[in-house]
């Protein structure tokens, strides 16, 4: 009896534990489920096409190409192919002001038949139509084709603007950029504050001092995000828009500033215990040779605890780059590529958290955040596991 | 000028000292900061009504139920989990590939970012398995996000215990069941605990996990099973902090929540504290 119940235990603990290797699989398999079928959909809008006279030369349309056209930066068919004729756009709308209710008939009968004839009348014109209401086997009019969104779309497209009529542009490139800047001038003014006071904790700081220090690193690593968000909104953002002189302070390094405060607590806790971990062997043989403590920190300790301290400083970037609510709240979100540090960006997080809640189920505006949400998760994945390896290897002179 | 080894250390020695003080000093910033403005609406009302006009004056009851409802849903579900998962890598597990895949595992898991997380629970609990936007919903997800922290207090917490107790217990006739429950879970105990309650300090502050999964902008009434919607803590800062009806007439409020979040976070560290320290006091 004995025997079976133990059996039972051991398995039911065996269980739980494969519980988190489970999950981590779950979550690959659902983000790129869910991530993946952008690859498939078509860039225009679900539900509408692109309707042409069969005179146009022009057949086949990119994204970028479509986007122009309705934003009235190409006006001419010949810059995409066609003659030298300038385009007119006709949006579906348009045809509600030229007839009237009755004229277009019971439950809008007539609609498709109105649309072909103003489509065949003129040679110039690209029509953005309900595909339900685009007129059938009618002469002189042909649909667009349009591309199917594209890898190299996504990841080098510089223009993101998922909610775009009649197309969406699916270019993360400008989201991927906001992120790393970002990032990496966090790490860099959190590197000698975090590093430095690993340095102090471990080795200058009386047992005093580390007594009031380490509890406020461990209160600096639980204060919630939404908190540092809140408190870079009012306080740091005024501050950088002040000495900044610039018109907006929600920018890429008010980002910068609050992300490096939120890292400190990684990178100190990380490099101490690297720090703490270097043998007493080393410190007393250095001593022994007439050295100094100062001597001895830089020239023994720091060595000897280098990978740790790198590994420490890698997974503070990994930090700073799933960072989603305080950079939302501060950077001010302008999805486009950065210039400069002092201009409003929008990292990849900060886009998932503020454009799911719109984007209707399944479309393509929802497939592309979950597949930011695979890039996001993919590229901390990366930064986990150089940091391991880093940690793992212990480098010592000889 | 050549500078002495002695000058060098001092000066080492200052900069070091300043850098320190200078991250005392941004806690202490913004800690003063928000205690300062956020003290002055603080009161039994503030905590215990319910918002009023737009969210400008009244208080955060709901949204402090929603985040208790929900620190307790997440506890419920990585606590036993996650010391089990723990138990089983410690004391049973060999020292195998299993074992250092579940410990890969759990790394991962623990640098995932927390929107990820938020992402997989939209569409793993709300639309797969159709729980909706709901406490349970978003218990779940949250638990998924303290799991990597329970099992690894746990796990450390096992390693310390000795292991003349476990030899010990086996000399007397036990077999490993009964010195797991008599004799190591007892002595790691406290320890065990600082994990959950740290984790709750964690839960109560996560945005990102719940904005798509339970939270509510507002909701009039508290909610009466685990498939209603709740709101919570953090997600009413971040409205009140960047859309709310009314930016600046709700920024008492802003401050108020933002200052109950804080005095959570120092209340779990404090008592995480005291019990470690506690326990070092019995060991000696």
């Amino acid at each position: 009896m004995n025997k079976v119940l133990e059996k039972f235990v051991e398995s039911l603990l065996k269980m739980s534990s494969a519980v988190t290797g489970i999950t981590v699989l779950l979550i690959i398999i659902f983000l790129f489920k869910e991530g993946l079928g952008l690859f498939k959909s078509s860039t225009v809008e679900k539900g509408y096409t692109l309707v042409v006279n069969t005179q146009n030369p022009v057949n086949r349309l990119t994204s970028v190409e479509i986007k122009e056209i309705f934003d009235s930066e190409i006006e001419n068919w010949k810059d995409v192919g066609g003659s030298n004729d300038d385009i007119r756009i006709f949006r579906f709308d348009e045809i509600f002001t030229m007839y009237s209710d009755e004229e277009l008939g019971d439950g809008y009968s007539l609609l498709p038949q109105k649309l072909g004839e103003i489509i065949q009348s003129d040679s110039t014109i690209i029509a953005f139509l309900p595909l339900k209401y685009v007129p059938k086997n009618m002469s002189g009019i042909k649909e667009l084709k349009t591309d199917i969104i594209s890898i190299s779309d996504f990841f080098l497209g510089t223009t993101w603007l998922p909610t775009a009529t009649p197309s969406a542009l699916f270019g993360i490139l400008p989201l991927i950029v906001g992120t790393l800047l970002v990032s990496f001038i966090a790490i860099i003014i959190a590197i000698p504050f975090g590093v430095g006071v690993a340095i102090y904790l471990s080795e200058i700081a009386s047992e005093k001092v580390r007594k009031v220090m380490k509890p406020a690193i461990e209160l600096l690593a639980g204060i919630p995000s939404v908190v540092y968000g809140f408190f870079g909104l009012v306080v740091v953002a005024p501050i950088v828009q002040k000495v900044g002189g610039l018109t907006l302070g929600e920018t890429a390094f008010t980002g910068s500033l609050i992300l490096a405060i939120m890292a400190l607590p990684t990178i100190i806790t990380i490099s101490e215990d690297a720090l703490r971990n270097t043998p007493k062997a080393m410190r007393d043989a250095s001593y022994a040779l007439g050295a100094n403590r100062w001597q001895t920190i830089y020239k023994v300790v720091i060595p000897y605890a280098s990978s740790g301290i790198s590994a420490a400083i890698i997974l503070g970037i990994g930090r700073a780059i799933g960072e989603t609510m305080a950079v939302l709240m501060v950077t001010g979100n302008a999805a486009v590529m950065p210039h400069s540090l002092f201009e409003s960006v929008r990292t990849i997080p900060a886009t998932i958290a503020a454009e799911l809640g719109e984007a209707p189920g399944g479309g393509t505006h929802y497939q592309s955040l979950f597949l930011l949400g695979c890039v996001l998760f993919l590229i901390t994945l990366i930064i986990s596991i150089i940091s391991e390896k880093i940690s793992g290897r212990k480098i010592i002179k000889e | 000028m050549i500078i002495s080894k002695k000058t060098k250390e001092q000066i080492a020695f200052a900069i070091f000292r300043i850098l320190g003080i200078i991250t005392l000093g941004v806690l202490i910033w913004i800690l003063g900061f928000i205690c300062f403005n956020g003290i002055s609406v603080m009161s039994w009302d503030f905590i215990f009504s319910y918002p009023e006009e737009g969210m400008t004056s009244g208080g955060i009851f709901p949204a402090i139920v929603g985040t208790l409802y929900l620190v307790l849903g997440s506890i419920i579900i990585a606590f036993p989990l996650g010391v089990m998962s723990a138990i089983y890598t410690v004391e049973y597990a060999k020292n195998n590939w299993v074992t250092k895949l579940i410990r890969i595992m759990t790394n991962n898991l623990a640098s995932i970012p927390s929107i990820v997380f938020g992402l997989f629970g939209m569409t793993l609990f709300v639309n797969t398995l159709a729980f909706g936007d709901s406490i349970i919903a978003g218990s779940l997800t949250l638990s998924l996000l303290i799991l990597p922290v329970v099992i690894r207090t746990t796990e450390e917490a096992l390693k310390a215990v000795p292991n003349t107790y476990r030899t010990g217990s086996m000399a007397l006739g036990a077999n490993k069941i009964q010195t797991i429950k008599r004799i190591i879970l007892p002595t790691a105990f406290p320890n065990i605990i600082t994990g959950l309650v740290l984790s709750i300090g964690r839960v109560s502050g996560e945005t990102a996990p719940i904005l798509f999964t339970v939270v509510a902008y507002f909701l009039p009434k508290l909610p009466s099973s685990i498939f209603d919607q709740v709101m919570a803590l953090p997600y009413h800062l971040y409205v009140l902090a960047t859309s709310g009806t009314d930016i600046e007439k709700s920024r008492p409020v802003a401050y108020g929540t933002a200052l109950v979040l804080i005095i959570i976070v120092l209340l779990m560290n404090t008592v995480a504290g005291v019990i470690k320290n506690q326990f070092q006091k019995n060991k000696k």
